[in-house]
């Protein structure tokens, strides 16, 4: 019997410049017990359609246009605040995506979990907060947080991001809710952590058997949780049905075309190598001091971010490297580039040495040597024209004159696949895949040897994220880049790299041909890794979750 | 945290250091001498006066035994209220001038916190417009405008206040706290409004919201800490500034307080007064800021505990 029942929802944010149709025409059923997927990209509607249900939606701009939305016969969109609030409290649950901001960084978990209990609506189900404590700690230990009679009184910083998702589970689960909304869980989340977080919402569901609306933009994570998936495109329903036909026998262009664009399998250029070593890095360290702890006689006890890597990159190669947050895999990058201060060891461009060069004597290696960086939002200058940020490196490392300076950056544009009229435009005119195609754009413009790329599609939708690898790959060929290809995300760095690096607190555990390695990794570390990797495929994947 | 204030309060010492170096020979170089008058003093009386305040030594003799007295903090003899030292001008003035200031500060932080927090409820709205338009005006009027304008409504017209004096009527503290404490509040209400705004947008108060959380403990538990940070940031900032700025208000309503010295320490040449208020003043703003700071650190329960380790 379905629990939700969602009919011709219609969600429009009224701004000033026009009105957006964030969700339009959605329709749906959830039934008690059961599981369905909303897939989209960013921009999709997912998480507004799930917002709108229990009134979360900064309002204004958004408005809520038409639709019904009957939660046991009552429809939410139209309920007092009194029984929202009933609602929000006794029946529906949210699970938000990122645990780092969703917890009140003021207040300690266990009081944010109890408060559910202690300001109940409901003045008969008022628990005490002694009573609320029990109830709390009982579920904390059931998320599986060590020893949560002590932890109860820690604030979120003190937690890792797994476990501050656990205690949002916690949280979520407190008040015996029936229907369980999980905005992106696991997005924010490494993918061992992530397998961990899908396993106990999964399980938690058969306990406390609720019915769960898990709003996801991976493919792969969606293909094991569940039973039903909605396909969402520009606040529309592209299609719905049942996992299996979804992944298998879909009619649809547009989850045709998303499915496609997951990467996956073995890289598809032919290799580049040459047998000669343009990057040599031996016994690198990088140590900083740990602010956090105390002194030892006078002095900080270090952080190890990268703790005796020596590594060799050949002419034409593309490295992956790979690791989980933490590991030090950004450090390295930027190590090697000289961007941050190390500690020991030597890094090698060609037969001539970086390390111990001043800043004015690394300048004719910076041309040479360039980075492309995580998030396009936030590594352009928001202040700069996608032209004044193009021309600068030109200019400043000699490549172009006042003369020739335009016809160089219209070339840029081209080669990035940018249209020439967006020159003048602010970088916040552009959609992420755009910007990244700036950010990759200024990286190329001083024609370098070797790129580090850090994390370059992690911030971006998979048929984004396909558009831009194929970029890279494509000017990696054209340019004769070699490339350190940075990530945590294994099925990207298969489809892109030569040969793998896995990195972990700071030291690196196996390294091999990609092929090899994923076919027979050694270290137990690696096993692990590559044994978490979601498969966006339903029997593979429900397959993959049974052996782990 | 001692460790914390320590280390500050020993930060503030060359800046003290400065202060007094700049004051003293500032008011030094000003023309005119404490002495001078309209009638002429005979030379050999003024002699004896530079004498015995040691005027007549050179300037950078004087300098230095005035730092010296500082140091054990004394701030010498005034030399226009003779016979009285400046540290017992200054205690005589103190405890009423603190009180009017602690008042303002009460007005300050009652009215500009609710009007902020009220405003940032509904943004863009009529409850946001009226108290933030409310606000500007606030700050804009000056206070040798708005004490007279409240003398004129609730003290001549209304006749339900006094009109001026401290402490001899009962009610007669009100109109000068509320025309110290206005522009503060409003400065503090765009703060709060301001912080309250940046906070309510956060991810975690719409987890407090989904769990079903009524509105004022939403306000009130989850959105105040965060968001009058910035308010208590500007605390000390503001109370030394309260202490220091009365003056206008205090002569509006003939209050004796510490204010009335500055001004006429600086039109007399009183050198020992005018540099006694001024290391004074230094040292209070310092304090207070720091006092501030403690507050906004201990509110963070991460910089809190930060703070503890690294002791």
């Amino acid at each position: 019997m379905a629990i939700l029942e969602v009919k011709g929802l219609k969600v429009y944010f009224h701004t000033r410049n026009g009105v957006v149709k964030a969700v339009d025409d959605v329709s749906f059923s959830v039934d008690s017990g059961e599981t369905l997927a909303i897939v989209g990209e960013s921009g999709s509607g997912k998480s507004v359609t799930c917002y709108s249900l229990l009134d979360l939606l900064p309002k204004p701009p958004a408005r809520i246009e038409g639709g019904t939305a009957f939660f046991d016969g009552e429809d939410l969109l139209t309920c007092s605040p009194d029984r929202m609030r009933h609602h929000r409290c006794n029946d529906i649950a949210v699970i938000f995506q990122d645990p780092m901001t969703s917890l009140n960084p003021f207040l300690t978990i266990g009081e944010q979990l109890i408060e559910p209990l202690i300001y109940h609506p409901d003045k008969s189900l008022i628990q005490s907060r002694s009573k609320a404590r029990e109830r709390a700690i009982q579920l904390l230990d059931e998320v599986g947080i060590i020893d949560p009679d002590s932890r109860f009184d820690c604030y979120p910083h003190e937690f890792s991001g797994g476990m501050r998702q656990r205690v949002m589970i916690a949280m979520a689960l407190i008040t015996k809710p029936r229907l369980l909304i999980c905005d992106e869980p696991t997005t924010a989340l490494d993918v061992t952590i992530q397998a961990q977080i899908l396993k106990l919402i999964k399980k938690l569901q058969q306990t406390h058997e609720v019915a769960v609306i898990f709003i996801s933009h991976d493919l792969g994570v969606v293909a094991g949780i569940a039973d039903k998936v909605l396909v969402m495109c520009e606040g529309t329903i592209r299609e719905t049905g049942n996992t299996d036909s979804i992944f298998y026998r879909s009619q649809n262009e547009y989850t045709k075309k998303l499915l496609a664009a997951i990467p996956s399998g073995p890289k598809k250029l032919e290799s580049r190598v040459k047998p000669e070593n343009l990057i040599r890095v031996s016994h690198l360290k990088t140590h900083f001091n740990d602010y956090s702890k105390q002194k030892i006689d006078g002095k900080y006890s270090q952080i190890k971010a990268v703790d005796d890597v020596s590594l060799n990159i050949s002419r034409g190669e593309i490295l992956g490297l790979v690791g989980e947050s933490g590991s030090g895999k950004s450090t390295l990058g930027r190590s090697i580039l000289q961007l941050v201060p190390n500690t020991a060891g030597i890094v090698n461009f060609g037969a001539d040495q970086l390390t111990g060069l001043s800043p004015r004597q690394l300048v004719p290696w910076r041309r040479r040597m360039q980075m492309i960086f995580q998030d396009p939002y936030a590594s352009l200058n928001p202040r700069m024209t996608v032209y004044e940020t193009l021309s600068e490196p030109l200019l400043y490392h000699g490549l172009a004159n006042r003369e020739n300076v335009l016809s160089k950056v219209s070339e840029l544009m081209d080669e990035v696949g940018l249209a020439r009229g967006h020159m003048r435009k602010y970088p916040h005119e552009f959609s992420g895949g755009q910007r990244q195609r700036i950010a990759i754009g200024r990286a190329i413009a001083t024609k370098p040897e070797f790129i580090i790329a850090d994390e370059p599609v992690s911030a971006l939708d998979v048929t984004i994220q396909a558009q831009i690898l194929d970029l890279i790959l494509d000017l990696v060929e054209s340019h004769n880049l070699t490339m350190m290809f940075i990530s945590h995300d294994l099925s990207v760095v298969r489809y892109i790299s030569d040969r793998v690096m896995i990195l972990h607190q700071g030291v690196i555990v196996e390294e091999g041909k990609t092929e090899e390695l994923w076919a027979n990794p050694q270290d137990p570390y690696t096993q692990n890794l590559l044994r978490s990797i979601p498969i966006a495929d339903p029997i593979l994947e429900r397959a993959r979750i049974e052996n782990i | 945290m001692f460790r914390f204030a320590l280390g500050r309060l020993f930060q503030a010492v060359p800046v003290l250091l400065v202060v007094i170096t700049v004051t003293f020979f500032l008011v030094h170089s000003a023309p005119g001498g404490p002495f001078d008058a309209d009638k002429a003093v005979p030379p050999e009386v003024l002699k004896a006066l530079e004498a015995q305040y040691n005027l007549d030594q050179p300037m950078w003799q004087q300098y230095l035994s005035y730092l010296g007295d500082v140091v054990q903090g004394d701030l010498g003899p005034s030399f226009k209220y003779s016979g009285r030292t400046v540290n017992e001008l200054i205690g005589a003035g103190l405890p009423t001038t603190a009180e009017l200031a602690f008042y303002a500060m009460l007005v300050a932080l009652g009215v500009g916190i609710t009007a902020g927090v009220t405003a940032s409820m509904r943004p863009n709205t009529m409850q946001d417009y009226i108290p933030m338009s409310a606000a500007m005006i606030g700050i804009c009027m000056p206070s040798f405008l708005l004490g007279p304008l409240l003398v004129l409504i609730f003290g001549i017209h209304l006749e339900w206040l006094p009109v001026s004096g401290w402490g001899d009527i009962p009610g007669d503290k009100i109109l000068p706290s509320i025309t110290l404490g206005t522009a503060y509040a409003a400065y503090i209400a765009r703060l709060s409004r301001g912080g309250m705004l940046e906070v309510l947008t956060q991810d975690y108060i719409r987890t407090a919201r989904a769990k079903g959380l009524s509105e004022p403990v939403v306000i009130a538990k989850h959105a105040l800490r965060g968001g009058l940070i910035p308010v208590v940031s500007f605390l000390g900032p503001a109370f030394a500034g309260l202490l220091g700025g009365s003056f206008v208000v205090e002569t509006i309503f003939q209050i004796p307080g510490l204010g009335r010295f500055y001004v006429q320490a600086a039109f007399n040449r009183d050198y020992t007064l005018i540099l006694g208020m001024t290391v004074f003043f230094s040292t209070l703003i310092i304090i207070f800021n720091l006092l501030s700071d403690m507050l906004a650190i201990w509110l963070n329960p991460k910089l809190r505990q930060e703070i503890r380790g690294s002791n």
